[in-house]
Parts: C-alpha cells; sequence; structure tokens
C-alpha cells in the first residue's frame, strides 16, 4: 500500500542514458521498482541495464503496454519539454527529479499537470519511495524501514536524517514523499497529506518543511478545517536564516513578507502538530502523539 | 538576480511604459550636467541593489544645480546599506496627485502568475501583505492563456481610477505581462506607479530575473555576478551554494535541508553558525576542497563543523576534499565532523589518520562545535 507507487507501478526513465539516470535506474530496480522502459531522444534501440530505450514517450508507451509513472532526470534545459512529453502520452505520475528547472518551465509543466490530471512531484525532489515496494527517484533506500508513518518533505538529506532517527526507535515508514525544493511544485503538503489520509497503512505523517513560502501555514489551517484526520509531526528547518537569501532550494527564502520560521512554527502548533526543536527530537514526539 | 533601477527602467521605457527623463552620473559633475539638460527640480536616486533606500536615505531631491552639486556628492559618499554608490539616476521630478503599487509576481501557492495591486503606492509589499491585506488586490494569470484586457479594468476599479485612465493602466499591464514573460522576470514592480495630471508614470521600478532562466539571457549573465560578496562568487564557480552569517562556527553539509537544520542546531546548543554552505549533491574532492578552503581561511571562523549524510555524496570524496584543503591552506582550526552513509568507513578512516575526530551522531558532534568555539 502506500501512496502514489506500488510494486505494479509501471514506470519510465526519461534521460536514462544518462550519469544520473543510468546510475539509478540501476538502484531502483535493485529496489524492485518495475521499470519497463526509457527514452532519451536518439538514442532509440539501446539498453540501460536491461531496459529497452526508445527515441520518444510514445514510442516507449506503445511498445511497453502501459505506463503508470514516469521519473524525469533529464538536465534542467529541456526538462520542461520532457514534462509535457509525458503528460501529453497520458502518464498520470510524473517525478521531476531535475534541479534548476527555470520557474517559468516550472509554471507551464504545472499548470499542464493540472489541466490533464496528472500528479507532478518535484521538481528538484529526492523522488517518492513506498516502503518495500517502489522507489521512484535517488533516496539511498536503506535508511528507510517499512512502517507506518507518512513523510512529506521538501528535503532530501533532511529527510534521510530524520528516517534514520525514527528507524533507531523503530518506527518505519509507508510512504516518503520528497516534495521538492522549488518555489513552484507539482503537489504540495495539503495535495499529498489528502492521498495520505485514504492510505489505510499510513497511521501517522510527519512533515518536514523549511523557510520560504506560506505552503506549511496553509497546510496547518486546512489540517484543523478539515478535522486532524491523522496524527502529525512537524520539523522546520532554517530557525536562523536571514531574511532576503536563498539558503540552498530557490525555494528556501523569506520574501515578499512571508516565509520566516516563526510563522510556520505558530500556525502549525496552533493547529496541534508538535514541532520538533531538532530531528533527534522527532521519535519522541511521534511516540507521545500515538 | 536584481536589475539596478536605471537599467530597468530602460527596459520598461522600451515596452511603451511611461517613466520620468532620466540620466545616469558616475560622478557630480555628470550629475550637474544631467541636472542642467533635464531641468531643475531633480531626483537623485542612488542606483544599488539593496531593498529600501529611500528610509536609508538614498534618494534626495534637489531644487537648484548647486543642490545637485551637493547632494550628488553627500550620496556618491555614503554607503547605502552597507553598498557602494557607483552610479546616480538624475530624474525630472514629477509632480503627481497620488501613489499606487502595481506588480506583477509569481505566487508560489496558486502557482500562476499574480497582479499585485494597492491604492497604497510607496508601502513595501511585505507590509501591504502583513498589515493591510484588505488593500491589496491579487489577480492569477493562468500561463495557458496569459493577460486579458479585463485585467486591467478589474484592477482600475479597484484602484479607483477615472475612466480616461482604463486605457494606459491597460496598455501598462500588458507591457508588464510581455515584459514578465519575454526576460524570464520572477518580479516587475513599480512601487509607486504615480498618478499625474497627464496620466500615470513610474516613478521607481524594479526587475528580478529568475537565476534558474539566465541562461537564456547571456547578454544578463555577468551581471549576476556583481550582487554577490567575493566568497559568494567562489561558491558559485565550484557550484555549491554559500550565505554568509556573522557567527563564529563555519559550516559544511550536503543538502540544503540538512545544511540549515545544522546551523539551527548550532543555535540551540549556543552557539553561533558563520555560514550557510551546502556542497550539493554528489560532491567531487575538487569541490569539497574549494568549499572547505573558503571557511577555512574565513577570518571570522573559530571552528569548522562538516555534517555529511552520505547518499549520492560519498564521504571518502568529502574526507580527501577536507584534508586537501587543510594541506593547501596550512591552517590549525579545528575541524568537527559528523559523516554517514555511503563510504562511511573510508571517510572516517581518512579524517581519523590525520587526527580529526569523527561523530555519528549529529547532536554529538554539534555540541562538541559549540564547545570548542567557546575556548
Amino acid at each position: 500500500m502506500g501512496i502514489l507507487v506500488d510494486r505494479n507501478t509501471r514506470v519510465l526513465i526519461q534521460g536514462i542514458t544518462g550519469r544520473e539516470g543510468s546510475f539509478h535506474t540501476k538502484l531502483m530496480l535493485e529496489y524492485g521498482t518495475k521499470i519497463v522502459a526509457g527514452v532519451t531522444p536518439g538514442k532509440g534501440g539501446q539498453e540501460v541495464h536491461g531496459i529497452p530505450v526508445y527515441d520518444t514517450v510514445k514510442e516507449a508507451v506503445e511498445h511497453s503496454g502501459h505506463i503508470d509513472a514516469s521519473v524525469v532526470f533529464v538536465p534542467s534545459r529541456f526538462a520542461r519539454d520532457a514534462v509535457l512529453e509525458a503528460i501529453d502520452n497520458g502518464i498520470k505520475v510524473v517525478v521531476v527529479i531535475t534541479e534548476g528547472i527555470s520557474v517559468h518551465d516550472e509554471i507551464a509543466m504545472v499548470n499542464h499537470a493540472k489541466h490533464n490530471g496528472t500528479i507532478m512531484i518535484g521538481p528538484n525532489t529526492p523522488g517518492v519511495l513506498t516502503a518495500g515496494e517502489a522507489k521512484l527517484g535517488i533516496m539511498p533506500a536503506h535508511v528507510f524501514k517499512t512502517g507506518y508513518i507518512g513523510i512529506i518533505s521538501r528535503s532530501g538529506t533532511l529527510t534521510y536524517e530524520i528516517a534514520r532517527e525514527l528507524g533507531k526507535k523503530d518506527y518505519g515508514v509507508s510512504t516518503v514523499v520528497g516534495m521538492g525544493g522549488d518555489p513552484v511544485i507539482g503537489m504540495n503538503y495539503i495535495e499529498l497529506y489528502e492521498h495520505f489520509v485514504r492510505d489505510p497503512e499510513t497511521k501517522a505523517l510527519i512533515i518536514i518543511g523549511e523557510i520560504g513560502g506560506d505552503a506549511e501555514e496553509r497546510f496547518a489551517k486546512y489540517y484543523v478545517e478539515t478535522g486532524r484526520e491523522k496524527p502529525v509531526v512537524a520539523y522546520i528547518a532554517g530557525r536562523t536564516a536571514p531574511p532576503g537569501k536563498r539558503m540552498g532550494h530557490a525555494g528556501a527564502i523569506i520574501s515578499m513578507g512571508l516565509g520566516d520560521y516563526k510563522s510556520k512554527r505558530e500556525a502549525l502548533e496552533k493547529a496541534g502538530i508538535p514541532v520538533a526543536d531538532k530531528p533527534s527530537d522527532v521519535p519522541r514526539l511521534l511516540s507521545e502523539i500515538l | 538576480m536584481k536589475l539596478y533601477e536605471f537599467e530597468a527602467k530602460k527596459i520598461v521605457r522600451d515596452h511603451g511604459i511611461p517613466v520620468p527623463d532620466g540620466m545616469l552620473a558616475r560622478n557630480i559633475d555628470e550629475a550637474v550636467e544631467a541636472a542642467k539638460k533635464i531641468g531643475v527640480p531633480v531626483v537623485l536616486k542612488s542606483q544599488v541593489l539593496v531593498g529600501r533606500r529611500g528610509l536609508a536615505g538614498g534618494i534626495r531631491i534637489a531644487e537648484t544645480l548647486e543642490d545637485v552639486a551637493r547632494e550628488a556628492e553627500n550620496l556618491f559618499n555614503t554607503r547605502i546599506r552597507g553598498e557602494e554608490v557607483k552610479y546616480l539616476l538624475i530624474e525630472k521630478k514629477i509632480d503627481f496627485e497620488r501613489e499606487l503599487y502595481l506588480s506583477l509576481a509569481i505566487d508560489r501557492t496558486a502557482r500562476k502568475y499574480v497582479f499585485l495591486a494597492s491604492p497604497l503606492g510607496g508601502v513595501e509589499i511585505e507590509e501591504l501583505v502583513k498589515q493591510h491585506p484588505d488593500k491589496l488586490l491579487k489577480l492569477y494569470i493562468d500561463p495557458a492563456t496569459g493577460y486579458s484586457p479585463y485585467m486591467s479594468r478589474t484592477t482600475a476599479k479597484f484602484l479607483g481610477l477615472p475612466k480616461e485612465m482604463w486605457k494606459d493602466l491597460h496598455n501598462i499591464m500588458n507591457s508588464m505581462y510581455k515584459l514578465m514573460i519575454g526576460l524570464d522576470a520572477e518580479l516587475v514592480e513599480f512601487n509607486p506607479l504615480a498618478v499625474t495630471r497627464k496620466g500615470l508614470i513610474a516613478l521607481d521600478a524594479k526587475i528580478r530575473i529568475d537565476d534558474n532562466s539566465l541562461y537564456r539571457h547571456p547578454e544578463l549573465q555577468d551581471k549576476a555576478l556583481r550582487e554577490l560578496s567575493p566568497r559568494e562568487q567562489v561558491a558559485k564557480k565550484y557550484g555549491f551554494s554559500y550565505v554568509e552569517l556573522d557567527g563564529n562556527i563555519g559550516i559544511i553539509c550536503n543538502g540544503a535541508g540538512l545544511t540549515m537544520a545544522t546551523m539551527d542546531l548550532v543555535a540551540y546548543y549556543g552557539g553561533k553558525p558563520a555560514n550557510f554552505l551546502d556542497i550539493g549533491g554528489g560532491a567531487t574532492r575538487e569541490r569539497v576542497k574549494e568549499a572547505a578552503k573558503l571557511i577555512l581561511t574565513h577570518e571570522r571562523v573559530k571552528v569548522v563543523l562538516i555534517n555529511i549524510f552520505g547518499g549520492i555524496t560519498r564521504c571518502d570524496e568529502v574526507a580527501r576534499g577536507v584534508i586537501e584543503a587543510v594541506e593547501e591552506t596550512g591552517t590549525h582550526k579545528p575541524i568537527v565532523v559528523r559523516m554517514l552513509g555511503t563510504n562511511e568507513e573510508e571517510g572516517k578512516r581518512i579524517l581519523e589518520e590525520y587526527g580529526y575526530k569523527v561523530f555519528s551522531e549529529a547532536d554529538e558532534a554539534v555540541r562538541k562545535a559549540v564547545e570548542l568555539a567557546r575556548r
């Protein structure tokens, strides 16, 4: 179970012949992900780790029967084109790993996905992992034990750090979703929380946020309005970040009067969501609400 | 990246949006010469990239040419929030009836473009959002369909503009949208947009370009470096992210979230971070070396704290990069390391050989670094 992807999800890798695409295809296969095809324009006819490569998504879909999801490793300048190609060929889940995409391209991609009923994760995400079933992305699989905690995160390595802390106390995960570190992303906390609420295997959620934007504040409001359906614990990074500076992620910036730590923490706590002072406190807060 | 006001105004004027007559001055003589041509009274505006320059005294009005010379001298000798004034924009002083706020921005929540308008011109957007949300109109634009003229009529009504100005506002908003898309801007802001007897005129213009789109604008790429400090320029060159802070514990991590969490942890245990430094995913030994050199040679840094959670980043590459940096700089500053993940054992071995203690828990490493910084 879990959300978005499982062991039956048939996966396409866009940019499969590139360094990252090829390397992570191997790791995803080792995890058990059902990768059925890859696409790199001009490289059709090759194979990568036994997976057939096509020139276009259309050919990949035609030859592989059916494709449920795509993982995009295409370089930032060509990512918009690749994502639109996936959406227009009817793929319903598109996970965009690529970092550094133009925000204008992101706006075009996200809106096109919405208009076509496609779930787009990222860009600038470590991907999605349903424990023991499928990994669509670049997360180091060994830090995630199988269990009943869902994770929604804006950060990669911080997710691994917190997953490891959870593992030390024997908490495993159902599905882990990296939302992406860019200002404009396909799915936010609210939309992903909705999926987790419907998943019987997820008993509680962890939200890993950071400064920038107001996604955490909006989620807090939504969480209360919808009756706090599942328990949530949060950690927010960037308490010491100065305003007006981009902290690594394009989206991690306090600007236009939005996005500071205090506002996020207060909104979450007011909604009844405990906020951990540090990553190693997350398991304790979780044990207190379960 | 930000554009200077004079650069933004040139673009804006080329798009048919009215701005005051103005000339750029690099010294006092040029300022006086410009004022002569334009005709006093004039406004002298320091050209800096930091915000809120008006409040910092960066804008002066001069009624006579003597005033121009005196105020120009003052401005050239002032630092505006730490930034040197290299240029003044000398502009005709405009009499206006009222000031408005108008911008086109990206709304990350709606994931669309948004026009922001307010009758409270001259107030910063931060304050409008927080203090006067009822005085702020937001009109979202779907990228698939773009700008449509009704948006200007809705805005004109909200701002209380007379019917004669509706066409002007339409022209301005239409041009703003074209400019935003054509230039890959993330913000086009007129604050204030003034209402005069002759019509609307943008007294100030701010344009910010999306850094990730700069490859499409080679003419702007060099300009992107000028707002960076020397250390930030090194970071950009080698492909890692660096932000200067004011503490004495230098931080090197992988991943933006983990780096911020490490800064926060330092503060939690009573220390002060000197910087944010994210070496990025899969950093090579070379990149780590340059990053470590930057921190090791920073005069304010007393202790270096390295926190790595290796996935695509390999601990041994990090360890080798750090050791090379230590050897090249010959520094004896204490280095505290926390290292976990891919090739962790090899990374630890390399560092321990050089006498550095490697922790597996972030909390322990941070506490140690804070303790060392206190000595």
